[in-house]
């Protein structure tokens, strides 16, 4: 009993310290992450809207002219705050070719509406690449969700692109980069194709928020974040309801046990 | 025995179609032995976790679309604008790794009490089916949203079956429809995998009638002997599988609600994209014992019957362990080599997520390529952790079936293993009832 059940417990022991290896030992990219404090972490988090506004200005102003934003429609910017007239307002600057072509059987070229996807900076991967020396910006949809290593969180997107957006360095000695490539040190590879696309007072924020790089990286890694997720908060605040029932719901199931049970010897 | 139905309509349907008497004989008053754990919840669960399966991925193939151009985006459109149909995906894709927990821990239950001995051999043999079955599914499932995993997945994993002399390379052909995974690859993994759980759910079903015939094993793994050793199903363990399906809704709805994607892999958000391969190529976590197996023989066909090998062992299980005692309650050395197995199932998993020729140093929490730090290679961990897999079923079991010294076992349910008194002192001696074919 004493010997065997020893054995038994230094085993389950190791079962026990397996797992925590396991979670503990996981690589995340291969690259360092430096933790960021962000207002959607946790149970309870919610977006900052005035930080996604400023995010959505960053992407417009910067990132819009590579990198496209499929999946998000302009009818989406109402849900970070904005209003339907600007809303209007935003589809309205790009010019779209509408699906329907006209009587004639010709293209129509028509404002953009909040019923349309962003408009993606250019009309196919050949055009991408030929503009950007070769290499494709990826589409930013879901980029916060890609990257988002094997954590338990929204914001591992957001740590990964902000760390990737203030990762611009000189290279160390002996570095050798490629033709046309950058140093960067929350990238794979150290090696990036995208020139530093931030800089210091870039955009000028309407809120009067100072824009540092390190702002502005935060700002549009969190409307990445949204922009991955839009029903994120939704999530989380259904999550509370469920939960606040199943444990309700559990209590009386195990009181309904407790008593059916209590016949039996 | 007959139900008597007050409501004289289900009296007079009852009378020619005897449905509901059959319900309450097998649900209601279904006589279970009365000592069963927790551990024999799984087994509803795992019933639980079918439909809920069934039901989201009905509603989820409403709106989906099976074409190589517009599975992706269909997905998430479903996401982002498809009222509730985040909730409804989550609950699938998080379902499927709910179902294999489930599963997981109903197999390990079933070695651990010896469910598998006489003269449950079949049902247990039913249930080996239903895992193949589910891992079937759930495979064709993940290819399902044509992210860059679920394309290169579904091209690794088809490839292994070129490995086969002969006709491997037309059984490939035949999978993918084509010469490469492509849109008829994608069209027919849909059309399966909403076919499988039906397959399933008729294999449930079998799995169900066979248990009947005997009923549950139970923690001491001697037969009931009579009524003092049973309670009715209902509704002792009815509520008693209430109760646990609460709980288990809570772990479920904290994946669902807080970490829907932690267990896929976030390569998936990426279209998938034949020209370029990621990095890594992982199945999904619970296929990663077997993707281990797999890797650990460096020969390809060799691999592959070692991965297949290692559920077909189940098949013969019965009759490999020979050991007149069915519950490892009363086999102390069989209980460490159970454990041990567990743990080395533990090990597998992660020699399977991770690439082979990195290193594994248990004492400073890294599994990283290799600098030339110490520890113990993937694929050597993997080889060792396989030897102790087809150890465990092929040598141990035969073994401690003739050498286990095996504790006392009570003479029933109802009563102790030794009574203070000199009455029951004989007992010791009684040999476990068991039937033998």
């Amino acid at each position: 009993m004493s010997a065997g059940s020893l054995v038994l417990k230094g085993v389950t022991a190791l079962v026990g310290i397996t797992a925590v290896l396991f979670v503990a030992a996981t690589p995340h990219h291969g690259v360092h992450v430096e933790k960021e404090s962000w207002s959607f972490q946790g149970f309870f988090g919610k977006f900052d809207k005035a930080q996604l506004q400023r995010g959505f200005q960053v992407y417009n102003e910067v990132c819009a002219a590579c990198h496209s934003l499929d999946l998000v429609h302009y009818r989406n910017l109402t849900e970070i705050g904005l209003t339907e007239a600007q809303v209007k307002e935003v589809a309205a600057a790009v010019t779209v070719v509408d699906a329907m072509p006209d009587e004639n059987g010709d293209p129509v070229e028509r404002p953009g509406l909040p019923s349309d996807p962003f408009k993606a900076p250019f009309a196919n991967e050949q055009a991408a690449r030929a503009s950007n020396n070769g290499a494709l910006p990826p589409d930013l949809s879901l980029i916060a969700r890609s990257r988002a290593g094997a954590g338990f969180g929204a914001h591992e997107g957001a740590d990964y692109l902000h760390g990737l957006l203030t990762g611009y360095q000189e290279p160390p000695a002996g570095f050798e980069l490629a033709d046309g490539m950058q140093y960067n040190e929350g990238f794979l590879g150290f090696q990036i194709a995208m020139p530093n696309p931030l800089s210091d007072g870039g955009v000028t924020y309407a809120d009067g928020t100072e824009a540092t790089v390190d702002q502005q990286a935060r700002d549009v890694s969190a409307f990445l974040t949204w922009a991955g997720e839009p029903n994120y908060e939704n999530r989380i605040y259904t999550g509370m309801k469920a939960m606040l029932f199943l444990i309700v719901f559990t209590l009386i199931a195990y009181a309904v046990k407790r008593r059916v049970w209590a016949k039996i010897h | 025995m007959a139900a008597n139905f007050k409501n004289p309509v289900i009296r007079w349907i009852d009378h020619r179609l005897p449905v509901f008497s059959y319900l309450h004989h097998e649900a209601n008053e279904y006589p279970t032995p009365k000592n069963l754990s927790y551990w024999w919840n799984f087994g509803s669960l795992a019933g639980f976790m079918l439909l809920v399966m069934i039901v989201s991925g009905i509603f989820l193939a409403m709106q989906y679309t099976p074409h190589v151009d517009h599975a992706f985006n269909s997905v998430e459109r479903i996401m982002r604008d498809v009222n509730y149909g985040w909730l409804l995906r989550y609950i699938h894709m998080n379902g499927a790794s709910m179902f294999f927990i489930v599963v997981y821990i109903h197999i390990f239950r079933g070695l651990y009490y010896g469910s598998y001995k006489a003269p449950r051999e079949l049902l247990w043999q039913i249930g080996v089916v239903i895992l193949l079955l589910m891992m079937a599914t759930a495979f064709m499932g993940y290819v399902l949203p044509w992210g860059q995993m679920s394309f290169w997945g579904a091209t690794v994993i088809t490839n292994l079956f070129s490995a086969i002399p002969w006709v491997g390379d037309s059984i490939v052909t035949l999978l993918w429809g084509g010469f490469s995974v492509d849109n008829p690859t994608l069209n027919r993994f849909f059309s399966l995998h909403y076919l499988l759980p039906f397959v399933i759910l008729g294999v449930v079903m079998l799995h169900v009638v066979a248990l009947h015939r005997f009923g549950s094993n139970n923690p001491i793994g001697i037969d009931t002997k009579g009524p003092q050793d049973t309670i009715p199903f209902h509704p002792y363990y009815t509520v008693k599988d209430l109760f646990g399906l609460g709980v288990f809704l809570i772990f479920y709805a904290y994946w669902v609600f807080y970490a829907p994607v932690t267990l896929g892999d976030p390569v998936n958000f990426v279209p998938a994209n034949p020209l370029s391969t990621p990095e890594h190529i992982v199945p999904e976590w619970y296929f990663l014992p077997f993707y281990a197996i797999l890797r650990s023989i460096p020969d390809k066909l060799m691999g592959v019957i070692a991965m297949f090998a290692a559920i077909a062992v189940l098949f013969i299980l019965p009759w490999l362990d020979r050991s007149p005692v069915r519950s490892g309650a009363y086999r102390p050395a069989f209980k460490l080599f159970f454990w041990m197995l567990v743990f080395d199932c533990a090990i597998l998993t992660i020699c399977g997520k991770h690439a082979p020729d990195w290193i594994w140093s248990p004492f400073s929490f890294s599994i990283a390529p290799d600098t030339g730090q110490a520890g113990i290679s993937i694929i050597s961990m993997g080889q060792l952790a396989t030897t102790y897999y087809f150890a465990y079923f092929l040598v141990i079991l035969p073994l401690l079936s003739i050498f286990e010294k095996t504790k006392p076992v009570p003479l029933s349910i109802s009563r102790p293993v030794l009574g203070a008194g000199g009455a029951h002192a004989s007992i010791a001696q009684a040999p476990q009832q068991m039937e033998k074919f």
